[in-house]
């Protein structure tokens, strides 16, 4: 009945050898794929819709739309 | 001599563990030492923070326990791996894998959960029936439409949100 004695000692030094690569793996794939999934993909978007954007025209739409206070739309 | 008498009712206690001691009165002086329960003496409990407890569990030792407990006292290279079990069972009631091991009790758990989820699903149906009013015209379709003609009109969230999704020249969503 000789059970091998348990570690006794540097119990929180192998954990976090263990630990603390993976953790900084993940959080740098986290970052990595929020950045190249959602803010490169965010940016892109707008860059695009202003490459075509017409802000005179867009005005003249929304103000015949009637959704404005200071103009009314044209013809009134 | 002096404190002889005190003396004694504890070392009892140490060597056997006995827990129940009846009123034992002091005579010395004219008064009476006060009567100790069961509750106020130290307790053996099994718990994995405390792992020797203030007392062994086993009180009251049968003879074949004693003559094992004086054994005990020689060297240990004699004894059997049954003796030392019999020697571990004297001194505590569970071993650390027997206080450990987990129960069936999240069953219950769970069972009292989605029963209380569900009394609460009833009540919560009772109330819409019973306890609210009418919901606000805002909710109603006309309304919605309105609504949704107004916010693409104000070109709400222009480039990934809402307004993008409709098709300006067309009049439709996009598909």
């Amino acid at each position: 009945m000789s059970l091998a004695k348990p570690a006794m000692r540097g119990l929180l030094g192998k954990r976090l050898r263990f630990h603390l690569p993976i953790a900084f793996a993940l959080s740098l794939v986290a970052a990595a794929a929020f950045k190249y999934g959602v803010t490169e993909p965010r940016k892109q978007a707008y860059a695009d819709f202003y490459k075509q954007y017409d802000a005179t025209k867009e005005f003249n739409n929304m103000r015949d739309a009637g959704v404005f206070e200071s103009v009314r739309p044209t013809g009134e | 001599m002096l404190f002889s008498f005190r003396m004694l009712a504890t070392r009892a206690l140490s060597l056997v563990g006995k827990r129940a001691i009846s009123t034992s009165i002091c005579l010395r002086g004219g008064h009476g030492v006060a009567k100790v329960d069961d509750y106020a003496l130290p307790a053996y409990f099994d718990r994995r923070e405390n792992p020797l407890p203030d007392v062994q569990f086993v009180t009251e030792l049968s003879a074949v326990q004693k003559s094992l407990k004086e054994k005990e006292k020689g060297s240990w290279a004699t004894l059997s791996n049954e003796e030392k079990i019999a020697l571990y069972r004297i001194s505590f009631k569970q071993s650390f894998a027997e206080m450990n091991e987990g129960t069936k009790e999240w069953k219950s758990v769970i069972a009292g959960m989605f029963f209380f989820i569900g009394m609460t699903g009833l009540v919560v149906l009772w109330q819409r029936k019973f306890v609210y009013g009418p919901v606000p015209p805002t909710f109603e379709s006309e309304w919605k439409e309105k609504e949704v003609q107004r916010m693409l009109d104000m070109r709400i969230n222009p480039v990934e949100g809402f307004s993008a999704k409709w098709d300006y020249e067309n009049k439709e969503w996009k598909k």
